[in-house]
C-alpha cells in the first residue's frame, strides 16, 4: 500500500507501511546506518501526518516482514486476538494516539486491548507520541509477574544486582553481591552476566547464587545470564536455575543468529517451569533486547530499529516473562547516537513493552563511545521510574568490569527510590527490614560488611 | 579521598576491594554516591572519552622503518563511530597510493576506538612480533586513521599479503583506556566476514596481555594459518592451547 501527505506544500510519498514507519522514526543512528531513515526532518513530519491517518486494521494487512520469511511474523498473526482489538479496530494510529492518552484508556481498558495489538501498531502509535505521552501513557500499564517475590506492583521498583567479574572469580562475585544487597538492590533478580561460555563455570555461579539465596533466606530469583542451550545443559544436570534468559530479537534471522528459535524458546520455557522453583508465581523467563540488534545481526529487512525492538516483544510475551529488559544504551553509537537518542529510545523501549503486556525493565547505560554520560542516565532513569518501570539494573559504582560500560549504581537505585517514594517488591522489602537493613523510616543503613554475617566465608 | 573512603586500616571493605575491581564499598552522602567516588569515575571516564577521540600520531610511533599512511572513508571521529560501514573502506585516493608488495604478512597500526592503545602498544607488539617470525617477508608498514577491522581486508588485498594483521585500539573501558587488539586475517580481501579472523585482545599494561605473550600468540596464529590455509573459527579452537614461555600468566 502507498501512503502519501502534503506538508508545507510538498507532495511526499512513501511506497509502504515498512518505509513510511522508518520515516517517521524519531532520527537515530541505526536508521541512518541502513538508510531507512526520512531525508531531513520535513520528511519525517510528513511522514508522521500520513501515518496518523492510517487505519489500524491496515496493520492487519500488511506485513513488514513477510509471512513466509519470518517467524516472528507468522507468532504475531497467530497470536492476534480480534475480539481485544474490536474496541479500537475502528481507530486510526493518530485516533488512537489521542485514546490512549485520554482519561477512558485506563488500566482496565489498556489491559482489554493487549491481546489485539501487533508490534507494528505499538510501534507507529509511539512515533506519534512525545516522551511525555510514552511516559504518561505507560505509567497507567500494570504488569504483576512473581516468582519469590512480586515485580512490578504500584509504589514499587525493583532492581537486578549485576555483580560480574571479569574473570567469574567468585568470591570477586560475592563481594560484588553483598555490597548490591547491603544496599537494597537484587529483588528483580541476582543476575550474573558470565565472561565465559562455559557450562561448567555456569554449574558453578548458580550454585554460588543459590547457595547465598538460602542461607540467608532471600525471597529473590537467580540467574546465570548464559545462552539457552547452557542453561538447558544446567538444568539437565540438576543445577539450581530459577529463571531461564535469552537475548531476543524481532526477526527470526536476527533470532538465528542468536542461535535461538521459537521451539527451544519452548523448550526452556517447559524445563525451568517444570522444576516448581517458585514460591509466590511461576513466571520463569528472563529475556534482554535492544534497539539495533537486528541491524547489527544483519537481519533487518529494511525495518527500522524500533520497530524491530517491539516485535522482539512480541516473540517475549509468548512466555509470561518474569523480567523483560532493554540494554538501551549497550550497544554503541552508530545504532543511538548521544544521550537524546538513548533517552528516547529507553521511554519508546517500556512504554511499547508495557503496552504489550511486558513486565518491563531498562538496564539505563551507554558506552564510552556514545555521546552520552552519567547525567543522561540519571535523566533516563527518573523518567523510567516516572513512566513506571518495573525494574532497573545496577552494578557497582555504576562501573560494569567485565562488559566494560556503565550502568546505573546501586547508590542511583536509592536515590530513585526515594525520589519517587518507591520501595522495592514487598517479599523483599521485609526481608531487609528483617535483616535490620532498613531503619525505621524505610531507608537504607550504611553498608557495613558485617551486617550480613558470615558472607563472604568460605 | 578523605571524604569517601575511611582510613584502609579501618576500612571495613579493604578486605574485599582485593577480590574485585568493581567499585564496592563507595562511600554514601545520604542515597548518593560520596563525591570524592563520583569524580572518580568522571576521570576515569573522561580519560575514556579522551582516547576515542584522539588521534593517531604516526610521528610518535617512532617506528624504525619507512611506513604508509592511509585514511578510511571516515572523514572524521564523529562520522567514524556512527559509521562502521566508512571505516571499513579506503578513502579512493589512498587505495589507490598502495603499492603492490606481495609479502606473507602486513601489518597494519589502526586508531579504531583508542588512538591512545594503538601509540602505546602497537610498536612494541610490532617490534616483538617480528622477531618471532623469522623467515617470514613482512609488507611494508600501514598507519590506519578512523580504521574499523575490516578495512584491513583492502588493505591487504591492495597490497597482495598473504595474510593482514590489523593492530587496533578496542573500545576504551574505564580500568583501561589503551587497550589493544589483534586480528588476523589470512587472503585478505573485501567482504571477508568476523568469523574469518583470529583475534588477541586486551593487550595492554594493566593487568592485560604483555607484549611479548601478544606476539607469540600472534607467531602460533600465523603458523596455524599458514598450514591450514585460512584463519577463523577452524584455527581458533586449537590456537588456545599452545604453549606459552615460561613467566607468561
Amino acid at each position: 500500500m502507498v501512503f502519501h501527505a502534503t506538508l508545507q506544500g510538498e507532495r511526499y510519498r512513501f511506497d509502504d507501511l515498512r518505509t513510511l514507519l522508518a520515516k517517521a522514526s524519531p532520527l537515530r543512528s541505526g536508521d541512518e546506518l541502513i538508510g531507512v531513515a526520512a531525508a531531513d526532518p520535513v520528511e519525517r513530519v510528513a511522514a508522521r501526518e500520513a501515518l496518523a491517518n492510517v487505519p489500524l486494521r491496515a496493520f492487519l494487512n500488511e506485513a513488514v516482514i513477510p509471512f513466509e520469511q519470518c517467524d516472528v511474523t507468522r507468532l504475531v498473526v497467530e497470536r492476534h486476538d480480534a475480539a481485544s482489538f474490536a474496541p479500537i479496530a475502528h481507530m486510526t494510529v493518530g485516533q488512537w494516539r489521542d485514546w490512549l492518552l485520554s482519561y477512558e484508556a485506563d488500566e482496565a481498558a489498556l489491559a482489554a486491548i493487549m491481546r489485539g495489538l501487533t508490534p507494528e501498531m505499538v510501534s507507529a502509535v509511539s512515533k506519534l507520541m512525545r516522551n511525555q505521552d510514552l511516559i504518561a501513557v505507560a505509567r497507567k500499564v500494570r504488569v504483576v509477574t512473581a516468582f519469590r517475590n512480586t515485580q512490578g506492583l504500584k509504589g514499587r521498583l525493583g532492581s537486578r544486582l549485576q555483580p560480574n567479574h571479569p574473570t567469574d572469580d567468585a568470591r570477586g562475585i560475592a563481594a560484588s553481591l553483598l555490597d548490591g544487597l547491603l544496599l537494597g538492590a537484587g529483588d528483580a533478580v541476582l543476575g550474573i552476566n558470565p565472561a565465559t561460555d562455559s557450562i561448567e563455570t555456569g554449574m558453578v555461579l548458580v550454585r554460588m547464587l543459590d547457595e547465598i539465596r538460602r542461607r540467608y533466606d532471600i525471597p529473590t530469583q537467580s540467574c546465570v545470564l548464559t545462552h539457552i542451550t547452557n542453561t538447558l545443559a544446567m538444568i539437565e544436570r540438576g543445577a539450581p536455575v530459577d529463571l531461564v534468559f535469552q537475548s531476543i530479537a524481532g526477526t527470526q534471522r536476527a533470532n538465528e543468529s542468536f542461535g535461538v528459535s521459537l521451539a527451544l524458546l519452548d523448550e526452556a520455557h517447559q524445563a525451568a517451569r517444570s522444576l516448581r522453583r517458585g514460591s509466590v508465581g511461576e513466571n520463569v523467563m528472563y529475556f534482554e533486547t535492544g534497539q539495533g540488534a537486528a541491524i547489527s545481526a544483519d537481519a533487518h529487512f529494511g525495518v527500522d530499529q524500533q520497530t524491530l525492538e517491539v516485535r522482539a516483544y512480541a516473540v517475549a510475551r509468548d512466555y509470561a516473562p518474569l523480567l523483560v529488559n532493554t540494554v538501551v544504551g549497550f550497544i554503541g553509537p552508530e545504532y543511538l547516537y548521544d544521550g537524546k537518542q538513548i533517552i528516547r529510545a529507553g521511554l519508546e523501549d517500556h512504554f511499547c513493552g508495557k503496552l504489550m503486556g511486558l513486565p518491563m525493565g531498562c538496564d539505563v547505560c551507554y558506552t564510552n563511545h556514545a555521546e552520552a554520560d552519567q547525567d543522561d542516565s540519571d535523566d533516563l532513569m527518573m523518567l523510567l521510574a516516572a513512566a513506571g518501570v518495573n525494574f532497573l539494573i545496577a552494578v557497582p559504582g555504576g562501573d560494569d568490569v567485565m562488559l566494560n560500560y556503565q550502568s546505573l549504581s546501586y547508590h542511583d537505585i536509592l536515590t530513585v527510590r526515594s525520589v519517587y517514594d518507591a520501595a522495592p517488591a514487598p517479599e523483599f522489602e521485609r526481608w531487609l527490614q528483617r535483616m535490620a537493613l532498613l531503619d525505621g523510616q524505610r531507608r537504607l543503613n550504611a553498608n557495613a560488611p558485617l551486617a550480613l554475617p558470615g558472607f563472604m566465608d568460605e | 579521598m578523605s571524604e569517601s573512603r575511611p582510613d584502609p586500616a579501618r576500612d571495613p571493605w579493604s578486605a574485599l576491594r582485593g577480590l574485585t575491581h568493581a567499585r564496592i564499598g563507595l562511600g554514601r552522602a545520604g542515597d548518593a554516591l560520596a563525591g570524592a567516588d563520583v569524580r572518580a569515575l568522571q576521570a576515569a571516564h573522561a580519560a575514556a572519552r579522551r582516547a576515542v577521540h584522539a588521534t593517531l600520531d604516526p610521528a610518535r610511533l617512532s617506528l624504525a622503518e619507512p611506513f604508509i599512511e592511509v585514511r578510511s572513508r571516515a572523514p572524521d571521529r564523529g562520522v567514524f563511530v556512527r559509521r562502521p560501514d566508512l571505516g571499513r573502506r579506503l578513502r579512493a585516493q589512498d587505495a589507490a597510493r598502495l603499492p603492490h608488495a606481495p609479502c606473507d604478512v602486513v601489518f597494519v597500526i589502526a586508531d579504531g576506538l583508542s588512538a591512545l592503545a594503538a601509540a602505546r602498544q602497537a610498536p612494541g607488539v610490532l617490534e616483538a612480533a617480528r622477531a618471532s617470525l623469522p623467515g617470514w617477508s613482512l609488507g611494508p608498514v600501514i598507519v590506519a586513521h578512523n580504521a574499523r577491522v575490516a578495512l584491513g581486508d583492502e588493505i591487504g588485498a591492495r597490497v597482495g599479503a598473504r595474510c593482514v594483521v590489523m593492530m587496533i585500539g578496542e573500545r576504551p573501558g574505564l580500568s583501561a583506556a589503551d587497550s589493544l587488539s589483534l586480528y588476523l586475517t589470512w587472503d585478505p580481501k573485501i567482504g571477508r566476514m568476523d568469523s574469518e579472523r583470529n583475534c588477541l585482545s586486551n593487550i595492554h599494561a594493566h593487568g592485560g596481555m604483555t607484549h611479548d605473550e601478544a606476539a607469540f600468540r600472534l607467531a602460533w596464529l600465523l603458523r596455524g594459518a599458514r598450514t591450514l590455509g585460512r584463519s577463523g573459527i577452524a584455527l581458533k579452537d586449537d590456537s588456545m592451547t599452545a604453549q606459552l614461555p615460561p613467566g607468561t600468566p
